[in-house]
């Protein structure tokens, strides 16, 4: 189908957006890529009165790099982290979380702050900055302020965001050089949506170790007793198990069937293996 | 209505649209460049893939009016272009396409794997082929034809 009519608007600079979007008045949405939402306004189910496109923002194209970390602007695109072409925090595991994100057409065009800020469930974004302890810069009419991507979402495309607050950066803590890293991913075809995806990251000169599970039927799932097996050393198959198995058992409110469950155990034992080969 | 201007095929436009006209609609139904198809609408099938600034985009998830200032280029615009012309000799060669609904973007998103590098093996080639969908080959020819066309490049390349 098509879109229905909407007005559309490119403003000049980040504070201009956000003035526009509280004169919205919640009929408002920003687009930037628009790899979701105008999928979603051509299945008729999104219908914004207002498209403000905020892709070509200078503000939201930076990538610079201190020595504790890399910000990215939302306006950074999942190609670029694939191709490399912006400073990498992660070594290696945003790159390999791009890649595996839809197909190049999307990441050409789709940004990582739109995937934060849209929150679908399962995508890659939100489990993986979850995991490397990133931040996010968001901008309202009153200001800056900064949230943890971890806790960012709150459900099922819900975030902390307010109506009138746009994602500006994100800060992602570099892990050392020794750190190592378990990305996987399960879905029935190469591009499509995770139906389960775990991500591992363990710094030991950092003594940071984290576990989070994407695709869990809500906001990304931090598993905090396979975290605490990794931190320990990981290599014991069977209490990583019985740890991941008390994590979802411990997080009813998801409704994982039985099959969601076995899936996502198997995507964290692979996730494991990868940190400890 | 927004007035747009766009380098298309290498010629400046300028026209009115609509906010909602999607680029593929924008293109088909006001530039009559019907090599562009439409199949899912939600960028799922991949029938729609062009070149804006260069890169392949899904022209379905991407309003006209958003591409004010860029470069478009659609499968009516290669001609002249060696790339495009071996994977056209591979694709009939190899038998590639039947009915021909996806092949404009089969080619446009072969292309760009092999300026990029990505289509040295058949696994690296289906990933890269992933997000465009045919109904009737069962891929094998497609793969075969992009395996064929990357090979002559390299010798290309190589010479």
């Amino acid at each position: 189908m098509k879109a229905p009519d909407f007005d559309y608007v490119r403003p000049h600079s980040l504070g201009e957006a956000v003035g526009l979007l509280a004169a919205g008045a919640g009929e408002a949405r920003v687009v930037a890529g628009g790899q979701s939402l105008l999928a979603l306004m051509n299945l008729r189910m999104a219908a914004p009165a207002l498209l403000i496109d905020i892709a070509r923002l200078p503000e939201l194209a930076i990538a610079t790099e201190d020595g504790e970390a890399v910000t990215l602007g939302a306006g950074v695109t999942h190609a670029m982290i694939e191709d490399g072409r912006v400073p990498d925090p992660s070594q290696g595991l945003m790159a390999r979380a791009a890649l595996s994100l839809g197909y190049r057409a999307i990441r050409n065009r789709g940004t990582i702050g739109g995937s934060l800020a849209l929150a679908d469930p399962a995508a890659e974004w939100p489990a993986v900055l979850a995991a490397l302890g990133a931040e996010a810069s968001v901008r309202g009419p009153g200001g800056r302020r900064s949230l943890k991507c971890a806790g960012f979402a709150t459900g099922i495309y819900e975030t902390q965001l307010a109506e009138d607050e746009i994602v500006e950066s994100i800060r992602i803590p570099k892990l050392s050089a020794d750190a190592r890293w378990g990305y996987v991913k399960l879905a029935r075809k190469s591009g499509e949506f995770a139906t389960a995806l775990a991500v591992a990251v363990a710094d030991r000169a950092q003594g940071r170790f984290q576990i989070v599970l994407g695709a869990a039927n809500g906001a990304p799932l931090a598993l905090d007793q396979a975290s605490r097996a990794l931190a320990s050393g990981g290599g014991n198959l069977d209490a990583m198990r019985a740890a991941v198995a008390s994590d979802l058992d411990r997080a009813a409110d998801r409704h994982f069937d039985e099959f969601q469950r076995n899936l996502h155990i198997v995507a964290v034992l692979r996730a494991v293996r990868q940190v400890t080969p | 209505m927004t007035a747009i201007r766009l380098r298309l095929n290498g010629v400046e436009v300028a026209k009115d649209v609509a906010a909602r006209t999607s680029l593929a609609d924008y293109l088909r139904e006001r530039r009559n460049l019907t090599g562009t198809h439409l199949g899912c609408e939600h960028g799922v099938c991949g029938a729609c893939t062009v070149l804006v600034a260069g890169e392949p985009v899904r022209s379905c998830l991407t309003l006209a009016v958003a591409c004010d200032g860029w470069q478009v280029q659609t499968i009516e615009g290669f001609s002249g272009d060696p790339v495009m012309a071996a994977l056209r000799d591979a694709f009939h060669r190899r038998h590639g396409l039947q009915c021909g609904f996806c092949t404009p973007a089969m080619l446009i998103t072969a292309r760009d794997l092999i300026r990029r590098g990505k289509a040295g093996s058949e696994a690296e080639i289906r990933q890269g082929l992933a997000g465009n969908l045919c109904r009737c080959t069962g891929y094998t020819n497609i793969v075969a034809a992009v395996l064929d066309a990357a090979a002559t490049q390299g010798a290309r390349d190589a010479g």
